[in-house]
C-alpha cells in the first residue's frame, strides 16, 4: 500500500494539509503568459519558484516551458527586488528577445512588498524596455488562493495592460478559455469557425505547449495571442469568459474597462454545458448553427445512448479545480453517473453551492469539499468505495491502494502523454472523455469477470 | 564578427575534428550576446580546459549568484534540503512549513526508490505531502501557531518517530521561530523534531539547502544510536539518493563483497540508520558537492575518515572497490573483491563491445548537478563517446577543480549567511579509527582520504567547462556541435529535442535506471543506444522538405 498511513477514520484537521489538491498563484500565471505570443514570463522570486513551476508545466505538457526569474539572493529579501527585476529586464530583451516579459509575483516579493508598476516606470525611465516591446504584471502571491487564481490574475493583468476602450465596435467576440489544455484552446477556436463566428481567444497556448517536432528549436513558438489582438479586445462585441474562477475576472474587467458585455459560462465539458457555449456563440453573434455543429452534437448523443447502460449508477469520485470539476459534475450526472465524492483544493464557496445543486437529485449521498485536499478525498473513498476516480496523476496512488479504475483528467498529468493533443471540451471533447470512462470501466470488467461470464460482445 | 554557427554549417563535426573549432572564438561569440557586465561575469564560469601545472587546472567561478534574467538551470535552497537531502528518508514526515507550492512541486516528483518492506515498521511517508498551507492571515500575524497545530494533526493521525520542518521564503522574513516550535513540540510529543532554516532565497542555488541538511543531519539525528553492528568492513555511503533504484544495486554488489553498509545518505534510508551512521569505520562519498560536509564533521566529531567514491560507470565501479578494499588492506577483502570483480565483468564487456560501435567517436555534453556530469562521463568514456562540455548546476570550484583548491576559495556573502558549524570531537563516541599520522597524512595504505580530484582532470584538454549554464549558452552549444546527446534536467529535455537532438535527464534518468554499478553500466550502455539511434531522429525531415522539387502534371486551381 503506497498510502498505507491514511486512516479510514476521518479526524478534522485545522492545520495540516496533507496531499494537497492544488497548489500556488505563480504557475498558472506562468502558463497563461505563454499563451502571449512571443512572451518570456518572469517569476519575481528566488529561482526555486520559476525552476518547480517549469518543471511541473514541463512534466505535464512535455513541451519547452521558457521563462526567467529575478533569482532573489538573502540580500534581495532584505532590500527589497527592485534592483533585480531591473536588472532582468534589461538581460532578457538583450538576451533573449522576447516582444512582452509576463512578471508575476511569488510569496518572497509580496511579502516584502515590491511595487512592480513602480518598477516598471524607472525601467521605463531608464529605457530598459526597447520600442516596441512591452511588460505586464500580475500580483499572485501564493499564500491567496491557488494556480487557478494565478491563472486569472495573469489572464485579467492582459486586460488591464492592453485592452484599448473604443466606441466602436467590431463584429467579433472575445473568448477567454480558462485553464484548459492547447488542444481545448484549438478545439474552442474550432467551434466558433464552424459558426462563422470571429473571435480572439486569450491566452492562447495552442502551438505553444503541444507544439510539431520539426528539428528546429525556436524560443517563441507561432501560437499565443498577439499584443495587437489583445489591444483590440476593447473593441469586440462581447465576450465569452469560460470558467468562472478562471476567466471570469478578466471577462468582467473588459466589461469595466472597454465596455464590452460578457457572459461567463460554465467551462463547456460534457454536452450541456457545450449546448450553453455553442447558443451563447449563435446569441452574441447573431448567427446560426451549422449542421456540422449539430452533427458533432448527434453523435455525442448517440455514443451516450450506446454506453449508457454502462454509466448508469455508477459511482464517481472526482477531485480537480472547480471550473473543469463544476462542469465535469454536471456531465456524470447527464449520463447517469453517480459522483458521489468530490474535491477541490480552492477554496470557494459558490462551488459548494453549484455542486450540491447539480447533485441534490441523486439517489444517494454526495461529499463535497472545497479547500479539500486529497487525504480527505480518499478517506471518503474508503469509507464508500466507488466504481471510478477522476482526477490528476496523484489520484494514482488511490487508484492502486483502492483497486479502482481511474482516468487522468485535470493538472497536472505526470505519466501519461498525449493529453495535450486532444481536447476534452466541445461535443467531440465529450466523446473522447467518454471512451475514456468506458474503456477504464470495460478494462476492469474484462479484467475481473469470471471465466464464465467474460463476454466477446460488449 | 561572423558567426561560428554560420561559418561551421557545412562543417560536418564529426569524431576527431571537433577540436578543429577554436573553444575560444565559440566562447566568444557566446558572449557576445551579453549586455558588457553579464559577458564580464559568464566569462569567468565558462572555461577551456587546460592543466595549467602540475597541481592545477584553469580557474573557474561557481557557487556564484546567477544574474537575474539568465534562464539558468537551478533550484533554491528549499529544494537542496527538504528535495535532495532529506527527501529520500521514508519514515519522517518532511513537514513544508510554507504557503502550499513548495510541498506540492516536491511531492514524488524525484525518482527516489524506497523499499519499506525492510524496516520492521514499514514506514513509509514518502508518497504523501505534508503542508501547513500558510495564507495571508498567517503571513500577516504569524504562522508558528498553524505550525504547532499541524505538526500535532500529524503526530495525532500517523504516529512517526520523527518530524522535519522545512522553512519557505516567507517564513524566514515573517520571523516564525521553527527552531523554538520544534523544541516545543518535541518535549511535549517525546519524538524527534526539528526544524530547517532552508528558505528558497539562502545561498545561491540549492547547494546551500545541501549544507543545511548535513548541520541538520549531525546535530539532530547522527550519534543517536549506538548499536554496533556485525561486520568486518562497516561504511556509510553518503550521497547517493536511489534515484531509479541504484541503492539497491549497490546494497547487493555490497553484500557480494561482504562490505556492511551501515547507513546511505539518503537513499532508501531510514532515520534509524543515520541514528547510528557513527558507528561505521568509514564514509564512502558518491555526491562530493551534496554531502561532503556531513563527512567532514563526521571525521571531526567521530574520528571517521572518508574516502571519495564513484559506482558509475564498470570501471569506475571495480577502482572504487579496489579502493575499499586497499583502504582496509585486508586480503580476505582484497581478494573477494577482485573475485567480484571477475564475475560482473563478462556481461559488461560484452556489452561493451556490442555497443560500442554504434556510438564510438559520438559527442556528448552534460550539464547537471553536482557530481553527475562529472561521474557520466565514466560511462559514456566506457561506449567509445567524447564529453566535449559538462559542467554543474550548483557545484563548487573543488568539484570541478579538486579539493586543493579550497583554501583559495574565497567566501562571499552568500556562503557566509549559511551556518559552518564548530564540531569539536565527541567526548564520549570520538574513536579516531586509523592513527593519527594517517589522519594527519590524508593517506593509509596509498589510498588518499578526504581527497576529491574534480572534474576537469577527467576531460580532455580544450574541451568546455561551464559552471551554471544558461540557455542561451546551452543552445549556441548544441547549434555549434550538435552533440549527439545532450544530458541535463526535465526543463532542458524538450527544448534540445526540438533541436533533434535526444537529452536523457541525469537529475531523474527520464523513466530509466538503475545505472550504478556494473549492472546499472549495461543499462546505461543500452539506453544511451536506444536514445542516440532510434528510429525517431530520421522521421524528422518529411519527404517533400528532403525534394521539394516539383514533378507533378497538374494542381488544383
Amino acid at each position: 500500500m503506497l498510502l498505507r498511513h491514511t486512516p479510514k477514520k476521518i479526524t478534522e484537521r485545522k492545520a495540516l494539509t496533507v496531499n494537497p489538491a492544488k497548489t500556488c498563484q505563480p504557475i498558472g500565471a506562468m502558463y497563461a503568459s505563454l499563451g502571449i505570443h512571443g512572451c518570456l514570463p518572469h517569476s519575481h522570486g528566488s529561482q526555486g519558484c520559476y525552476a518547480y513551476h517549469r518543471s511541473t508545466l514541463t512534466r505535464h505538457y512535455r513541451e519547452p516551458v521558457m521563462a526567467a526569474t529575478s533569482s532573489f539572493t538573502e540580500g534581495a529579501s532584505v532590500f527589497g527586488g527592485q534592483a533585480n527585476l531591473l536588472q532582468a529586464i534589461n538581460n532578457i530583451f538583450t538576451i533573449y528577445e522576447p516582444d512582452v516579459i509576463a512578471v508575476h509575483t511569488t510569496c518572497l516579493s509580496e511579502t516584502i512588498g515590491d511595487d512592480i508598476p513602480q518598477i516598471f516606470a524607472k525601467a521605463e525611465a531608464d529605457g530598459k524596455i526597447p520600442k516596441g516591446k512591452y511588460v505586464l504584471h500580475a500580483n499572485t502571491p501564493s499564500y491567496v488562493g491557488t494556480h487557478v487564481t494565478g491563472f486569472a490574475n495573469m489572464t485579467k493583468a492582459m486586460v488591464d495592460y492592453f485592452a484599448m476602450p473604443n466606441e466602436h465596435k467590431e463584429n467579433r467576440l472575445n473568448i477567454i478559455p480558462g485553464w484548459v489544455e492547447p488542444s481545448d484552446m484549438k478545439e474552442i477556436k474550432r467551434i466558433a469557425g464552424e459558426l462563422g463566428v470571429r473571435i480572439i481567444l486569450f491566452p492562447d497556448t495552442e502551438n505553444v505547449l503541444n507544439g510539431p517536432q520539426t528539428g528546429k528549436f525556436t524560443m517563441y513558438p507561432k501560437g499565443g495571442v498577439t499584443i495587437d489582438e489583445l489591444k483590440k479586445t476593447g473593441s469586440s462585441r462581447g465576450t465569452i469568459g469560460l470558467g468562472r474562477l478562471a476567466s471570469g475576472p478578466a471577462a468582467l474587467a473588459l466589461d469595466t474597462k472597454c465596455k464590452v458585455p460578457c457572459e461567463i459560462l460554465d467551462l463547456p465539458i460534457g454536452i450541456k454545458a457545450t449546448d450553453r457555449f455553442v447558443d451563447a456563440l449563435r446569441k452574441m453573434a447573431g448567427v446560426n448553427v451549422p449542421d456540422s455543429i449539430n452533427i458533432e452534437r448527434g453523435q455525442l448523443l448517440d455514443i451516450i445512448t450506446d454506453m449508457q447502460a454502462y454509466f448508469y449508477h455508477k459511482k464517481v469520485g472526482l477531485v480537480g479545480d472547480p471550473d473543469q470539476i463544476e462542469s465535469l459534475t454536471e456531465f456524470l450526472v447527464s449520463i447517469d453517473m453517480l459522483p458521489i465524492h468530490i474535491v477541490t483544493g480552492t477554496k470557494d464557496s459558490n462551488f459548494t453551492k453549484k455542486i450540491e445543486s447539480l447533485t441534490q437529485d441523486l439517489p444517494c449521498k454526495v461529499n463535497v469539499k472545497s479547500g479539500g485536499d486529497m487525504m480527505l478525498f480518499h478517506q471518503w473513498v474508503k469509507n464508500d468505495p466507488v466504481d471510478l476516480l477522476i482526477g490528476n496523476t496523484y489520484v494514482k496512488y488511490i487508484s492502486r491502494d483502492e483497486d479502482i479504475p481511474f482516468i487522468r483528467f485535470g493538472f497536472p498529468i505526470l505519466d501519461r502523454i498525449g493529453h495535450s493533443y486532444f481536447p476534452t471540451v466541445g461535443y467531440k471533447g465529450g466523446m473522447r472523455l467518454l471512451v475514456k470512462i468506458l474503456d477504464a470501466l470495460m478494462d476492469r470488467q474484462d479484467r475481473d469477470s469470471p471465466e464464465i461470464e467474460f463476454e466477446l460482445v460488449m | 564578427m561572423e558567426s561560428i554557427h554560420e561559418e561551421t554549417t557545412n562543417v560536418e563535426v564529426i569524431p576527431g575534428n571537433w577540436k578543429a573549432i577554436d573553444p575560444h572564438e565559440v566562447k566568444n561569440e557566446i558572449i557576445l550576446k551579453y549586455p558588457p557586465k553579464v559577458a564580464r561575469n559568464r566569462s569567468g564560469h565558462i572555461v577551456i580546459n587546460k592543466k595549467v601545472d602540475d597541481e592545477n587546472y584553469a580557474e573557474i567561478q561557481a557557487n556564484a549568484r546567477t544574474i537575474p534574467g539568465i534562464i539558468s538551470q537551478r533550484g533554491c535552497c528549499y529544494a537542496g534540503c527538504k528535495g535532495v537531502v532529506m527527501g529520500p528518508t521514508r519514515d519522517i514526515i518532511n513537514l513544508t512549513h510554507g504557503p502550499i507550492g513548495c510541498g506540492f512541486y516536491s511531492w514524488l516528483t524525484r525518482r527516489n526508490q524506497t523499499d519499506p518492506s525492510t524496516s520492521p515498521d514499514g514506514h513509509n511517508f514518502m508518497t504523501y505531502c505534508f503542508s501547513t498551507d500558510m495564507e495571508d492571515k498567517e503571513i500577516i500575524f504569524g504562522g508558528e501557531k498553524k505550525l504547532k497545530a499541524a505538526i500535532q494533526e500529524a503526530y495525532d493521525i500517523f504516529k512517526p518517530k520523527m518530524i522535519a520542518i522545512f522553512s519557505t521564503c516567507p517564513v524566514g522574513l515573517i520571523g516564525d521561530d521553527v527552531h523554538s516550535v520544534a523544541r516545543e513540540m518535541k518535549e511535549k510529543l517525546g519524538i524527534n523534531i526539528f526544524g530547517f532554516s532552508c528558505e528558497g532565497y539562502k545561498g545561491v542555488s540549492q547547494s546551500a539547502g545541501h549544507h543545511i541538511a548535513n548541520n541538520g543531519l549531525l546535530i539532530h539525528v547522527i550519534g543517536l544510536d549506538n548499536t554496533v553492528r556485525e561486520g568486518d568492513y562497516k561504511v556509510n555511503l553518503l550521497g547517493e539518493y536511489n534515484i531509479g533504484g541504484d541503492v539497491f544495486l549497490l546494497e547487493k554488489l555490497f553484500e557480494k563483497c561482504g562490505i556492511t553498509l551501515v547507513s546511505t545518505f539518503s537513499g532508501n534510508a531510514t532515520v534509524d540508520r543515520f541514528a547510528n551512521a557513527h558507528t561505521a569505520d568509514l564514509n564512502l562519498i558518491m555526491c562530493h558537492r551534496s554531502i561532503n560536509y556531513v563527512a567532514d564533521m563526521m571525521e571531526k566529531k567521530y574520528g571517521m575518515p572518508w574516502i571519495k567514491v564513484n559506482f558509475l560507470g564498470a570501471q569506475a565501479t571495480s577502482n572504487s572497490l579496489r579502493k575499499i578494499a586497499q583502504y582496509y588492506g585486508d586480503k580476505k577483502l582484497i581478494d573477494r573483491i577482485e573475485d567480484v570483480i571477475a564475475e560482473e565483468m563478462p556481461a559488461v564487456e560484452k556489452a561493451q563491445a556490442e555497443i560500442r560501435p554504434r556510438l564510438e567517436g559520438k559527442l556528448a555534453m552534460m550539464f547537471v548537478g553536482g557530481s553527475r556530469a562529472h561521474h557520466y562521463q565514466e560511462l559514456f568514456k566506457e561506449i567509445g563517446m567524447i564529453t566535449i562540455a559538462a559542467g554543474y548546476e550548483f557545484a563548487h570550484r573543488d568539484d570541478y577543480e579538486g579539493r586543493h583548491v579550497l583554501p583559495k576559495i574565497k567566501v562571499d556573502a552568500d556562503s557566509r549567511n549559511i551556518e559552518e558549524l564548530d564540531v569539536q570531537k565527541d567526548p564520549e563516541k570520538y574513536n579516531p579509527r586509523i592513527s593519527e599520522r594517517e589522519l594527519e597524512a590524508r593517506e593509509r595504505h596509498g589510498v588518499m582520504l578526504k581527497h576529491y580530484e574534480g572534474m576537469m582532470p577527467n576531460m580532455e584538454e580544450g574541451a568546455y567547462v561551464i559552471d551554471d549554464i544558461s540557455q542561451h549558452e546551452t543552445e549556441k552549444l548544441i547549434e555549434i556541435y550538435k552533440p549527439a546527446i545532450f544530458c541535463a534536467g526535465i526543463k532542458e529535455k524538450y527544448m534540445v529535442q526540438k533541436h533533434g537532438i535526444p537529452l536523457k535527464q541525469l537529475h531523474n534518468y527520464d523513466s530509466g535506471g538503475p545505472y550504478a554499478v556494473y549492472q546499472g553500466a549495461v543499462n546505461f550502455y543500452y539506453e544511451i543506444d536506444r536514445m542516440v539511434n532510434s528510429k525517431v531522429w530520421e522521421h524528422i525531415k518529411a519527404p517533400w522538405e528532403k525534394s521539394p522539387e516539383l514533378a507533378a502534371m497538374y494542381a488544383y486551381e
